[in-house]
């Protein structure tokens, strides 16, 4: 019953579920440390990135590769704020001879300006970024690998601009976040419990998204861009604006993730943390919102377990499941259900094969004429090339 | 910036272009063909270095003269085209035209081979000797003297675009190649045996990029991350050119080798990197699809 659970619209049933799930996390604080409830913290932040990256990658079929830039972009806004409750002047810019405190450093000493920033500017950034490759047609992976050079880019700048964000070490050291010293008693459980909320307001606005008729026309533009194209609609602003929305929810992931972390650097803002974050949505299963949210605690404790007991071995589970989860659950956790429940129906009559969920063939089958709603479809297969009639003729042996 | 220093900045910028070049081109190949983006390309060019650190390590005595680096160069090759042959048959097949997928498979893979290298190498880099014909250089003129491996790094980049091309364009492998580039289903209609094209396909750009791994080992010390220096740029060179072209990939390559020290030199290392990458987001506004494109009539072609 785990597709039934978080994939597809909720149903009554699943918002029992739903509610169970938060009732866990609500309760967690009262059986964990400060420690391990900080690492759940962090897990949950993550899953708000996780959530905001499956609207754009699951809906709207668009893989950014560059996210963890909008995230840690975020998180340095926030690390700004705290950096400037403790300190005058921060550290780093003392060890690198700066002697006023840069202009656009300023405004950041207060929360109610540096909180709105960590989503506006990831979502600006994402706005400048996006708008001129959506609007000349890059698609499919050529963004992935345009938003990719620019977690470089964006990540060799931080490093090289040691002055204004700390170079490679990044920021720590923190003490206090809105003049509430973050040692306080109660202070880990009050952002644990901010998490939790902007958790659950972030799928929930996610699922109602979905529903949306804004939803279908992203699906559409995943399913077939070209044909909504010629229905009269603008794929460009509907892509723009999930991609901000998607990195302004990640921004705001990366705020919630530092105090409870406590450093932020350049190379959490890597390629490697980004497609890192793609996975957890592909783990959890692209298209389902809760899915994606689960597959960002799942991947992320599984590292923690793992990197505690086994460092060495990390790397080859990690690689493993990457292609593991590729060829094997093309769906993810929420497809694994459906796939049992496929193989098992296949062993029992030949017809029903038809229906079967298992999407391992390496050629899917034809685009629906309508748009599909199947979440979890494969992207459409490749359209049909004209040849060149030079080169067909050219081909002699068989 | 005088003169000399001028002819020496375009001169060894011509020999990164060449590298780039070279990882490039098994990319923009399979890509052409498959419709898989492989992460794990630069990891063959890893491959290709340790080939070469191993052969100097076993061979170095003896074989005199330095001729080691040409076993070398053909091990490289042919180590990394069976590793590629092999990959392509246990794990790239199943992701073809499933490019978002066949991003996060390679990436693992690619996460994989380097934890093996760590393992069998060691964390720390190596050091591969440059063999004796290769030190010294080509004096031109007064204080211009070209060195000679990046003149030989040239050399073989020239060769090996010059090979690819003629193997594409006057062997039958090469064309069924291009046929399948063009049209899948149509030049399995006619015969060819696309399966077997795809696996050859890739175990050619895989040992391209080994060539490529076995001389940037001239350039540098070879560790379990050197795969990672090249690939995000080559992604950037097979953008720019355009998939599946190989005078595109060369413009490109020449582009981006020469405009990072460029701008390297006129702003910091870490802004023209910046730089380099608006420059790119700008030029895809006239080309989205590259330099050069094959030109077809189909709507999503360029996908």
């Amino acid at each position: 019953m785990l597709d039934k659970l978080i994939a597809g619209p909720p149903s009554r049933r699943q918002y029992i579920a739903y509610g169970l799930m938060v009732g866990i996390l609500l309760v967690l604080p009262l059986f964990l440390s400060d420690f391990r409830l900080a690492l759940v913290g962090k897990y949950l932040a993550f899953a708000v990135a996780a959530v905001g990256l499956d609207l754009l990658w699951g809906y709207a079929g668009v893989l950014s590769l560059g996210h963890a830039v909008f995230f840690s972009l975020g998180a340095y806004s926030m690390a700004m704020h705290m950096k400037l409750q403790s300190e005058a002047l921060p550290d780093f810019m003392v060890w690198s001879g700066l002697e006023q405190l840069p202009w656009f450093w300023e405004p950041f000493r207060h929360f109610a300006f540096a909180l709105p920033m960590a989503v506006v500017i990831p979502a600006v950034f994402a706005i400048i970024i996006g708008y001129p490759t959506f609007r000349s047609g890059i698609r499919g992976v050529y963004f992935s690998i345009l938003t990719q050079a620019m977690a470089l880019a964006m990540s060799i700048l931080f490093i090289g601009q040691q002055p204004y964000t700390g170079g490679t070490n990044g920021m720590t050291n923190f003490q206090s976040l809105a003049g509430i010293s973050l040692y306080r008693s109660g202070m880990r459980l009050g952002l644990y419990l901010a998490t939790v909320i902007t958790l659950v307001g972030v799928v929930a606005l996610a699922l109602w998204l979905v529903k949306t008729r804004t939803g279908t026309v992203l699906m559409a533009i995943r399913d077939g861009e070209n044909r909504l194209r010629f229905l009269g609609y603008n794929p460009v602003r509907y892509k723009l604006v999930t991609f901000a929305l998607s990195a302004g929810i990640a921004g705001f992931a990366g705020a919630l993730f530092v105090p409870q972390v406590g450093i932020i650097s350049p190379s959490s803002m890597s390629i490697l943390p980004s497609v890192e974050m793609a996975i957890w949505v592909a783990v959890g299963g692209r298209g389902t919102i809760v899915g994606a949210a689960a597959g960002a605690v799942v991947v992320n404790w599984a590292k923690t377990v793992f990197s505690e007991s086994l460092p060495e071995a990390w790397l080859y589970v990690f690689g493993g499941l990457f292609i593991g989860v590729v060829l094997l659950f093309p769906r993810g956790l929420a497809g694994i259900a459906d796939q049992v429940r496929g193989l098992l129906r296949k062993t029992r009559t030949v017809q029903q094969r038809n229906g079967d969920a298992n999407a391992r063939s390496a050629s899917p089958p034809a685009p629906d004429p309508t748009v599909a709603a199947d979440a979890a479809r494969h992207p459409a297969p490749l359209a049909p090339r004209v040849v060149e009639p030079g080169v067909a003729a050219a081909v002699r042996e068989p | 910036m005088s003169l000399t220093t001028t002819a020496m900045q375009i001169f060894n910028s011509l020999s990164i272009s060449s590298v780039l070049l070279m990882v490039a081109l098994g990319l923009s190949i399979t890509f052409g063909i498959m419709r898989v983006i492989n992460f794990a390309h630069g990891e063959f060019v890893m491959i290709g270095a340790y080939v070469t650190f191993l052969t100097d390590r076993l061979l170095y005595d003896a074989l005199g003269g330095g001729s080691w680096f040409l076993v070398a160069l053909l091990a490289a090759f042919a180590v990394t085209a069976a590793i590629g042959y092999l990959t392509e048959r246990s794990l790239i097949r199943f992701l073809y035209g499933r490019p978002f997928e066949s991003i996060l498979a390679t990436w693992g893979l690619s996460l994989i081979l380097q934890q093996l290298a760590r393992n069998i190498f060691g964390a720390s880099n190596v050091e591969v000797r440059t063999p004796g014909w290769l030190q010294g250089g080509l004096a031109l003129a007064d204080g211009i003297q070209l060195p000679a491996n990046r003149l030989f790094i040239i050399a073989v980049a020239v060769l090996c675009v010059w090979g690819t091309y003629l193997f594409l364009n006057r062997t039958g492998a090469g064309r069924s190649m291009r046929a399948v580039m063009q049209n899948r289903s149509m030049a399995g209609a006619l015969g060819i045996n696309t399966a077997a094209v795809d696996a050859r396909t890739f175990a050619l750009g895989s040992g391209l990029a080994g060539i490529a791994g076995c001389v940037v080992s001239l350039l540098g010390s070879v560790g379990p991350a050197t795969g990672q220096n090249w690939i995000i740029d080559s992604f950037m060179v097979v953008v720019l050119g355009g998939v599946g072209s190989i005078a595109g990939a060369v413009a490109g390559a020449v582009l981006i080798g020469a405009a990072s020290p460029l701008f390297e030199f006129i702003t910091t290392s870490s802004m023209g990197k910046v730089i380099i990458f608006a420059l790119i987001v700008v030029f895809l506004q006239f080309r989205p699809a590259g330099f050069l494109v094959q030109r077809t009539r189909a709507l999503e072609g360029q996908h």
